[in-house]
């Protein structure tokens, strides 16, 4: 049970995450990929007039019963499986985050950024309305995120799911260099 | 109940003739496999009970973590690397091996594969997803499960996603693909 509450090594998740692939195959020929469901939410939410939008957004149900069970394990992994221990980071992170005033590591989720109380400041509202909208129209119009692209679309072997992944972590080096100190010291 | 399934389908057809072909379907994770077979609602459970066990290792491993995406994107740390490229190693041998094995559905329908066809979507919305996700410190699974670790306020960035998912939706024939 302690080794459980620990956080969990790269290639344990790696090996877990890596057979979600088939095992999705295996239940109904079911394509691993989760952004979808953000479609799936609007198709059924809120269509309008968008063609997009305009499907049989049941056929993917399987898709928002995969997201509910996320947010039922996350739930399980917080209550039952959780490390006491706050949260270990490298010491340049930690410096670096300590001169902006990000000091709490006891979740996985800066406090000191992402808070209802910081939503109203403009750092958090940048990040998480802002960084929300770019996750949401980003991966839509890349066709899919980490999971459809980086992690089924490479282990089918695609090349375009490739190009994908190189610039989600491109968007990724230059926000995290370029632009987030900036963020970070509003 | 096929019958009406059988309609809706047509009706969609006609409505959007395009949007049915398979490979913009599958460029959009659009489930292009679609099962002969009807099965009753429940079925979906098996699909929750996988999301689950994903939830708990997105948690555990610290795949959800704030630090460790900003830690990957500083070179500080080998961690979210390793669950990637482990991931898409286990996942490449699993789809190889069922290939090769010819494996089916366990009701025993054929598992098919479609290709990806590239566009220019996959590099501009690449990088306006990889500017959110070093923010946000979440691709879209994590979004979720932030949520459920407490940290409820992820809530307005999840809404905020689908608003940027329904704008892209609104746009999309305005934008080069």
């Amino acid at each position: 049970m302690e080794m459980l509450q620990q956080p969990w090594p790269w290639w344990a998740a790696g090996i877990l995450i890596g057979l979600t692939v088939p095992l999705l195959l295996l239940l109904g020929n079911k394509h691993f990929g989760i952004s979808g469901n953000l479609r799936h939410i609007c198709a059924a939410c809120f269509p309008g007039n968008i063609r997009f939008f305009q499907y049989d957004w049941r056929k993917e149900a399987w898709n928002l019963f995969f997201v509910a069970g996320i947010v039922i394990g996350a739930l399980i992994a917080t209550v039952w499986l959780k490390d006491p221990n706050p949260v270990k980071i490298h010491p340049d992170l930690a410096r670096d985050l300590a001169a902006v005033g990000v000091t709490n590591m006891e979740h996985l989720v800066p406090k000191d950024l992402f808070s209802w109380d910081s939503l109203l400041t403009w750092r958090g509202f940048i990040l998480m309305v802002i960084g929300g909208f770019l996750v949401g129209f980003g991966t839509r119009y890349a066709g899919g995120c980490t999971s459809g692209h980086a992690i089924m679309g490479l282990s089918t072997l695609q090349w375009p799911s490739l190009v994908a992944t190189i610039c989600f972590m491109v968007g990724g080096f230059l926000m995290t260099h370029l632009i987030l100190p900036y963020i970070l010291a509003l | 109940m096929e019958n009406t399934a059988t309609t809706t389908q047509k009706a969609f057809r006609r409505v959007l003739p395009e949007e049915t072909d398979a490979e913009v379907r599958s460029l959009h994770a659009m489930c292009v496999n679609e099962s002969q077979i009807v099965l009753p609602w429940w079925h979906n459970l098996s699909y929750l009970a996988v999301g689950v066990l994903f939830g708990i290792v997105l948690v555990k491993a610290e795949v959800i973590s704030w630090f460790r995406i900003q830690e990957m994107f500083r070179l500080e740390s080998f961690h979210m690397y390793g669950v990637i490229g482990s991931a898409v190693v286990v996942g490449a041998l699993s789809v190889l091996l069922i290939k090769k094995l010819q494996a089916r559905t366990l009701y025993g329908e054929p598992i098919t594969f479609g290709d990806k066809t590239f566009n220019k979507g996959q590099i501009i919305g690449g990088l306006i997803f990889g500017l959110g996700w070093a923010m946000t410190g979440a691709c879209p699974g994590p979004l979720f499960a932030q949520i459920a670790t407490g940290a409820t306020v992820i809530v307005v960035a999840l809404l905020s996603a689908i608003l940027g998912t329904w704008c892209y939706g609104y746009f999309r024939e305005r934008l080069p693909h």
